[in-house]
């Protein structure tokens, strides 16, 4: 799995800190999204599903 | 469409069943996800009633949330309301941009877990003096409220002194009751007295979040006043409904608050669940088309103002098994209680946090707490934007 973070869509909402916090943090000046992992472990790959879905910015994608 | 539509309907306040979203949406969700609705200034726009086009609508950026464009979908007060800089909440990008990117680094998951200890001293203070006064108590007035009223004066840097007075006037603004001089009188009330402190925070900086937005040199006094106000009302009343209305609604259903209190790491979800059970932002939000657009079939034109049921929504079917149940157990992430799209609320994660340790704490100190009057006494927020229980006495 490959994640994409778009920055510029990105609200800061850190629901993906939230959901996945193994994978993503946010930058502490603006609160937009940091990808800790671009290819995550497969144990933590349902967490980043959810994460893609509960963002509120549709700022991330998976491939 | 071809099919002809629904005569349109005015949106329900009441809640018969105390917590359940009023029954006319239910039955209109399941004829369909949007019906035509009369607005109170005789606008003949949309209500959208089902999860994914609520959803929809609100990562949409061709709808907007400009006050200037939107028509009041319960009372006239709403379209009479003066436009003020910094009330970011109604801007669309690049100007709603501007301000939210200066305050999201505020905001974010790891700054408010740095708020932890802090919350937790605060609440458990809050305990001892309701343990030190009651029983009974009014859990509205001794905890649900002073909890967040106390963090996000701290956060911003205001007196919690001066709380009886900010309280007033945001209650005012919330009460959907309140006419359109009254509703000026606190705007220009709770602006004046915010705009005074900005001015001071110049001479008098701190550490807090306003002054730290006069430090950045990007906002002028009036926008910083505008962020402040939003903030304020936003950062207390919220979090404050959800505890009292949260702890109402456990003590509802007995087996899942013993569930709770036997297993404390439900609590994260407990909080979810709640927060989507209840979805107490229970009249909006509205946006208004900016061009034609077609949502689940319908078509909604340019001009057209769209009331979004977050808790319709949060009830429906589709998304969630069982929805009319509660079920702490269950991921309820995912819903739509803080909103949806670039406007999802700012705040949010402090919210959790804020409800991630009131809930608990409270359960811990009170072993047997329990409501001092029946439940059928408890008086709803029906008349308020943000729904909640008015007080909620309590015994232990």
């Amino acid at each position: 799995m490959r994640i994409k973070a778009d920055t510029e869509r990105c609200i800061g909402a850190g629901m993906c800190a939230l959901t996945a916090p193994k994978v993503f943090d946010q930058s502490e000046e603006d609160g937009t999204v940091l990808l800790l992992a671009g290819e995550p472990s497969p144990e933590d790959e349902a967490a980043v599903r959810r994460a893609v879905q509960v963002c509120p910015s549709g700022a991330l994608s998976i491939s | 469409m071809t099919n002809a539509l629904p005569q349109p309907v005015t949106l329900p306040l009441s809640r018969e069943n105390r917590v359940d979203p009023p029954q006319d949406l239910r039955r209109w969700r399941e004829e369909g996800p949007l019906r035509p609705m009369l607005y109170a200034d005789g606008h003949v726009g949309w209500l959208v009633t089902g999860y994914s086009a609520v959803r929809s609508v609100l990562a949409d950026s061709r709808f907007s949330t400009r006050l200037e464009l939107l028509h009041p979908p319960i009372s006239q007060r709403l379209q009479q309301a003066k436009k003020r800089p910094g009330f970011f909440l109604r801007e669309d990008p690049p100007e709603h941009t501007r301000f939210r990117k200066l305050l999201t680094g505020q905001f974010t998951v790891r700054r408010m877990k740095q708020l932890e200890p802090r919350i937790q001293k605060i609440t458990e203070d809050r305990l001892d003096a309701m343990e030190r006064g009651g029983p009974p108590a009014d859990l509205v007035r001794d905890f649900a409220l002073p909890i967040p009223s106390l963090v996000i004066c701290e956060l911003l840097g205001v007196p919690y002194a001066d709380h009886d007075r900010f309280q007033r006037d945001s209650s005012t603004l919330l009460n959907l009751d309140t006419t359109p001089e009254q509703a000026q009188e606190a705007i220009e009330g709770l602006a004046t007295y915010l705009y005074g402190l900005v001015v001071r925070k110049r001479s008098e900086p701190d550490d807090a979040l306003i002054s730290g937005l006069v430090s950045t040199g990007e906002l002028d006094d009036t926008e910083i006043t505008g962020v402040a106000m939003l903030l304020l009302i936003a950062g207390h009343e919220t979090t404050a409904n959800m505890l009292a209305l949260g702890t109402y609604t456990l003590l509802q259903n007995p087996e899942q608050l013993a569930a709770l209190r036997e297993d404390p790491s439900l609590t994260e979800s407990t909080v979810e669940e709640l927060l989507r059970y209840l979805t107490i932002v229970h009249l909006g939000p509205v946006r208004t088309a900016l061009e034609d657009v077609e949502v689940e079939g319908y078509m909604v034109k340019a001009g057209e103002s769209v009331t979004l049921s977050l808790q319709a929504a949060n009830r429906d079917p589709e998304r969630f098994e069982d929805p009319d149940t509660l079920d702490i157990r269950r991921q309820a992430m995912g819903h739509l209680s803080f909103g949806h799209g670039i406007h999802q609320c700012l705040g949010q994660q402090l919210a959790r946090i804020e409800m991630r340790i009131g809930y608990p704490a409270l359960l811990r100190r009170f072993p047997g707490l329990r409501l001092a009057i029946p439940a059928e006494d408890v008086a709803m927020r029906s008349n308020m934007a943000i729904y909640g229980v008015h007080r909620l006495p309590v015994a232990w």
